[in-house]
């Protein structure tokens, strides 16, 4: 029973305002630390590759924002489908928050990909799997952010973003798994559970150390964000008038 | 040391544009995302103070 109850405090929105208050400054802290490290790293202690000279240090952040493209899609149809299924307001609030932040890692992922495509292909796109899939997930993406901004009643723009968030999931193994799958241009998974790695590992620690510092960024800025959505949402609450005349006061 | 110089390492063995073009995209929607979210933030509060009691 206590256990219960400790597991939902921070579903409360006022609890969980004031918590992701106090730690987004750690995060971005965090990013910050990371993001130097992993580009020291990564641009002067990792070789040059043998193959792909310098221009394969792109992947220090294509990789990163390819996998947060998809973990943070999964993200949001897990807790958007969570908010609709047991009407947890603070669930649909986080899945919100986390969609312009899923679509800004998906634009790096692709951007990125055209621009180290062009070197190392001879071209920015092609219509292969792995490509393809990646754009998918860009227009759900936005589809969802479309859909829900477009339903004035913010409990069936939850539902209905959630049913299209949760079809859309099985975009995310197809992704994954669209160099295994199909033939394509796109090179196999760097990093893989199973195997050992094939990079040199100044190469693999930047890339992990970058990765720990996109996880990072995207928790402060959804953190951020849910804050902001959680203040629309309930600003008829007691405790959010309470903290808009304080904080006039701080301004004044 | 991979660089021998501040152009060389601008060059990025010929492939600057392509190395520097990924990472301005990304620094700079890593700068902007941020602020927008701020700027959200406070106009929620500014809205509430605005207009206590009702949205």
């Amino acid at each position: 029973m206590h256990t219960t109850i400790r597991l939902f405090t921070y579903a409360a929105p006022s609890r969980f305002y004031a918590l992701a208050g106090r730690l987004t400054p750690w995060l971005y802290a965090l990013a910050l630390l990371g993001a130097a490290l992993g580009l020291y790293i990564g641009f002067f202690v990792a070789p040059t590759d043998a193959t792909q000279g310098e221009s394969y240090r792109i992947i220090f952040i294509h990789v990163p924002a390819a996998w947060m493209s998809m973990l943070l899609y999964l993200a949001m149809a897990g807790w958007a489908v969570m908010g609709w299924a047991f009407n947890a307001r603070l669930a649909s609030m986080v899945a919100r928050a986390l969609a312009p932040t899923g679509a800004l890692f998906t634009v790096m992922a692709l951007w990125t990909g055209a621009l180290w495509g062009k070197p190392t292909w001879g071209t920015w796109w092609v219509w292969d799997a792995r490509l393809t899939s990646e754009l998918i997930l860009l227009f759900l993406y936005l589809g969802y952010i479309a859909l829900v901004e477009s339903i004035d009643d913010t409990r069936r723009a939850d539902h209905a973003g959630a049913l299209l968030a949760l079809v859309g999931a099985v975009n995310v193994p197809v992704i994954y798994f669209s160099v295994r799958w199909w033939n394509t241009l796109h090179q196999g998974a760097s990093i893989s559970m199973t195997a050992a790695p094939t990079m040199a590992s100044t190469m693999l620690a930047a890339l992990l150390v970058m990765t720990m510092a996109f996880w990072a960024y995207a928790f402060a800025v959804v953190f951020g964000r849910t804050r902001a959505i959680i203040l629309e949402r309930e600003a008829d609450a007691e405790w959010v008038q309470a903290l808009a005349r304080d904080t006039s006061k701080e301004t004044a | 040391m991979n660089w021998n110089s501040f152009d060389d390492f601008m060059a990025m063995g010929g492939y600057g544009l392509y190395v520097w073009g990924s990472y301005a995209l990304v620094l700079l929607l890593m700068l902007l995302e941020p602020v927008l979210v701020e700027r959200r933030h406070r106009r929620a509060l500014d809205q509430t103070r605005d207009n206590p009691g009702e949205r």
